[in-house]
């Protein structure tokens, strides 16, 4: 070896001593699925479209949204937001306002007009979606950019379904939902109102579709037996609700009285006193804790003034008054009577006891099993019968926009792997990032920001949207307070505390690799990295 | 005013990059063109503190001198790892002397660099604790009150590491090393006077002295790029864990770091002219058993035969440091 007068070793020589050699474990780059990707109902990859969100590219976060959701818009509105009880952020000061984000997401979708992809291929098949509702309006979505032609038969005479008769307009305006569904329809989706399907192997065969999904929601109020004077003013919460839409708008006096602890009753009693009632009282049989109705909806109503009579039955309703019965919770916590009772004013009573399906389309079908009202289907979500798949609130589930929304993007998957021939595999999940594997060190403090809220006189007397969004400057700001829990996002750690140099850098958008020719698996980039995306796994012998 | 840090754009400047800041506000390290000035293939134990120190200090020195830059380095893990002979890790160019006289070799460095005219060539010597505190303290003295125009980087483990850990004047009291045993009324190194170099280095006057550690790299490349726009004997004292050392996993290291910079077991400040002009204060405040129970060379005040009194005596000397610098943040420094 020759080399220059003085110098005696040949600058970065060591690469000849392969250090990887070293090694019992190596790292590993890996995804773990984060926690509110785990627990949206509709499966929307959070992580992934705040990804986007967090530098501002506002477009492709919504594309990656919708990809799983096409109502980012209402859904950022009545979505009770699972994925923020399980952020891991809430565990370091306070959730992401995920649902804030999305709904920025999806307003700013409407606003600049963005369009979905057109459907790359035309299968040639049809396929019958029967309701208009969340759960159909998905399928139809999701359907039509898998290239089938799709028609949807709503018994309405608008599209929405319980979107639009069920939940406020303080809650969701209906020009964001008109929005959403104009989009949809956009893709070549063929609506159809006012068309109650009677019969559904009659409609399919009439129309040649290939397969259907039954949407149809639960529409029928539940009845309690009510002993009650001629004159006594009952109605029914759903109709209520719907009338809302409608011209005439309903009537029920001064003093309203709802019976029911669910969403429902809560709706309907912010309903009626926006609608001018002095007093709107729920009365309900157990207490606070026990109360289906999302809390914070619980909380909002109770600002507006309703009152909630806990631990009551209604035992008979007259004119003007009606007979309460006060109960105790038992060792079980059922209430049970007490033989004590007192008399409520009251105009009108209104119930809202839940809802059942109506499913006379599904009379003299083969092979269906119908079980507490509902129709039984399949993990695939198909019902007894082949082709005719089933979802939303007439299947047994939980009853919410989401829900609903995730059993359409299901359903279409189901769909359109039966249309082929085939069985749908559903990717194999990754464990859950859970808090333990991240280092939270990295993150800055930032606490959530608050959504703004209409100003109380206008709540109680309007049906003004009550809760505001976010603007540009605070929606990105709370993107960026994501963790990117079990994903990486390009923080250069990895590739910074490798103290052998044996993390490659391949820019941005590619991420690192590892250079196991030197690295002699010390673990400092697993446990440096911020998001838990990379771990040690022992090596091969 | 010291190192600023940004503090939001999700991770800030807490992680070693950050896609959502602007580029020039990015890390050298997390630039697919740094120097890597020490490559591949070095014989550094499994997550070493110093070779990670080592390049995030030299990497930033390259950036900042235009890659103009000569290394002097002493003798120690440093150089033992990085050039055994016929191979050598550095890309810079670097020259390895004595054990004690780095600080004379890098005077004699820069003084040949100014007779030849190359002005826009810089000077850098580095070594570990041992080279710095103990053997070559009274060359870098000489350097300091003579103001050569050399930025000194020691690397400090708190020990002599490649010769099989034995104490110098950097290792904390009642650390265990090879020659300073767990046993006896007062187990490991003694409570002695302690021997802080970077406030003697002040007491010089010199222009410029920080310290740093290798938890906290956007701070120390501000440091080396500060120091390297100045001129005149300039100092940094880089502290970096050593897991064979002080008996902790080889994944630890950063977190090591961390959490003496946290404990307030190791201020982190800079001075220029002998006054302190700026500290990094502690983000989130740990007592000092945080710091040392992960350690081996710590295992004898904890378990069983636990010397509480002891480990007091450690807190009240980071009391006193965090004191000392106002290193809490609702200290109205």
């Amino acid at each position: 070896m020759s080399k220059p007068f003085a110098i005696t070793l040949k600058p970065g020589t060591s690469l000849a001593n392969l250090t990887g050699t070293w090694r019992t474990e190596r790292p590993v780059y890996i995804n773990r699925l984060p926690p509110c990707n785990n627990a949206c109902p509709a499966g929307e990859n959070i992580q992934g479209w705040l990804f986007h969100a967090e530098s501002g590219d506002y477009e492709q976060a919504w594309r990656v949204l919708v990809q799983d959701n096409p109502l980012p818009a209402v859904m950022g509105r009545v979505c009770y937001h699972p994925c923020e009880g399980a952020c891991n952020r809430g565990q370091l000061d306070e959730s992401v306002g995920i649902n804030s984000v999305e709904r920025f997401l999806g307003d700013e979708a409407i606003k600049q007009g963005w369009k979905f992809d057109a459907p790359a291929t035309s299968t040639g098949k049809k396929v019958l979606v029967v309701g208009a509702g969340p759960s159909g309006l998905s399928a139809a979505y999701h359907l039509a950019r898998k290239g089938h032609r799709v028609e949807i038969q709503e018994a309405g005479p608008l599209a929405g379904g319980m979107m639009r008769f069920g939940i406020p307009k303080y809650r969701l305006p209906r020009e964001v939902l008109d929005a959403e569904v104009a989009r949809i329809l956009d893709l070549g989706v063929r609506l159809t109102l006012n068309t109650k399907v009677a019969n559904i192997e009659q409609s399919m065969k009439q129309g040649g579709f290939d397969a259907a999904f039954l949407a149809v929601g639960a529409h029928i109020a539940k009845r309690a037996f009510i002993p009650a004077g001629d004159a006594a003013h009952i109605v029914d919460a759903v109709s209520v609700l719907r009338s809302m839409e409608g011209e005439d708008k309903p009537m029920l006096g001064r003093r309203v009285v709802v019976y029911g602890g669910g969403n429902t009753a809560i709706d309907v009693a912010r309903t009626a006193k926006r609608l001018g009632a002095t007093e709107a009282i729920i009365v309900y049989r157990r207490t606070r804790e026990k109360m289906p109705a999302h809390d914070f909806e619980v909380e909002e109503a109770l600002q507006e003034g309703v009152m909630i009579k806990w631990l009551s039955t209604i035992k008979q309703a007259e004119e003007g008054s009606l007979t309460v019965e006060k109960m105790v919770l038992d060792d079980k916590g059922v209430p049970q009577p007490t033989g004590e009772f007192e008399t409520m004013e009251a105009d009108s009573l209104v119930l809202a006891l839940g809802q059942d399906v109506d499913l006379s389309l599904l009379e003299g079908v083969a092979g269906l099993e119908i079980s507490n009202g509902t129709v039984q289907v399949s993990p695939d979500m198909m019902t007894g019968f082949p082709g005719i798949f089933a979802g939303g609130d007439m299947v047994p589930s939980e009853r919410t926009v989401t829900v609903a929304v995730g059993h359409g993007k299901k359903a279409a998957r189901n769909i359109d792997a039966w249309l082929r021939g085939a069985t749908y595999q559903p990717v194999a999940k990754h464990e859950i990032a859970t808090f333990d594997k991240l280092n939270p060190w990295y993150y800055s403090d930032a606490d959530k920001t608050v959504r703004p809220m209409l100003d109380m006189i206008r709540r109680q007397t309007s049906f003004d949207e009550v809760q505001g969004g976010l603007d540009e400057t605070n929606a990105l700001f709370e993107a960026r307070r994501c963790l990117s829990c079990g994903n990486c996002f390009e923080c250069d750690n990895c590739y910074g505390v490798c103290p052998d140099n044996a993390v490659i850098k391949l820019g941005p958008g590619k991420g690192f690799q590892f250079n196991y020719d030197y690295c002699k698996g010390c673990g400092l980039c697993v446990a440096e990295c911020p998001c838990g995306a990379i771990k040690m796994v022992p090596e091969e012998t | 005013m010291g190192f600023q840090p940004v503090k939001f754009y999700q991770t800030g400047t807490f992680t070693v990059g950050n896609r959502l800041l602007a580029p020039m506000d990015r890390s050298v390290q997390a630039g697919q063109t740094r120097s890597n000035s020490i490559n591949s293939g070095h014989r550094a134990c499994q997550g070493c503190g110093e070779a990670l120190g080592a390049r995030y200090a030299i990497d930033a020195a390259m950036a900042e001198s235009n890659n103009q830059l000569i290394a002097v380095n002493a003798t120690g893990c440093l150089e033992v790892f990085s050039t055994p002979y016929p191979e050598s890790s550095w890309q810079v160019p670097w020259i390895h002397s004595l054990f004690g006289n780095a600080p004379a070799v890098a005077t004699g460095v820069a003084a040949a660099m100014k007779v030849k005219g190359k002005t826009d060539v810089r000077v850098v010597a580095q070594g570990g604790d041992g080279s710095t505190t103990d053997i070559g303290f009274g060359c870098l003295s000489g350097m300091f009150e003579r103001n050569d125009d050399v930025l000194y980087i020691c690397y400090d483990n708190e020990a002599y590491m490649n010769t099989g850990v034995q104490r110098s004047s950097a290792t904390p009291p009642a650390a265990r090393t090879a020659t300073t045993m767990p046993v006896g009324p007062e187990p490991g190194n003694v409570f002695g006077q302690g021997k802080n170099l970077p406030e003697i280095a002040m007491a010089h006057g010199i222009p410029y002295v920080a310290t740093a550690t290798v938890a906290d790299l956007r701070d120390l490349e501000y440091k080396v790029r500060k120091a390297m726009k100045m001129h005149g004997a300039r100092y940094i004292h880089l502290f970096v864990p050593c897991p064979l050392g002080w008996g902790t996993a080889s994944s630890d290291t950063i977190l090591m770091a961390r959490l003496a910079k946290e404990s307030g077991m190791f201020p982190v400040f800079e001075a220029e002219h002998g006054e302190v002009t700026g500290v990094l204060k502690i983000r989130r405040q740990v007592p000092v058993e945080e710091y040392m129970k992960p350690q081996k060379r710590f295992a004898h005040l904890f378990g069983t035969h636990a010397r509480p009194d002891m480990v007091a005596r450690i807190q009240a000397i980071a009391d006193r440091n965090i004191r000392k610098y106002g290193l809490l943040e609702d200290e109205g420094n």
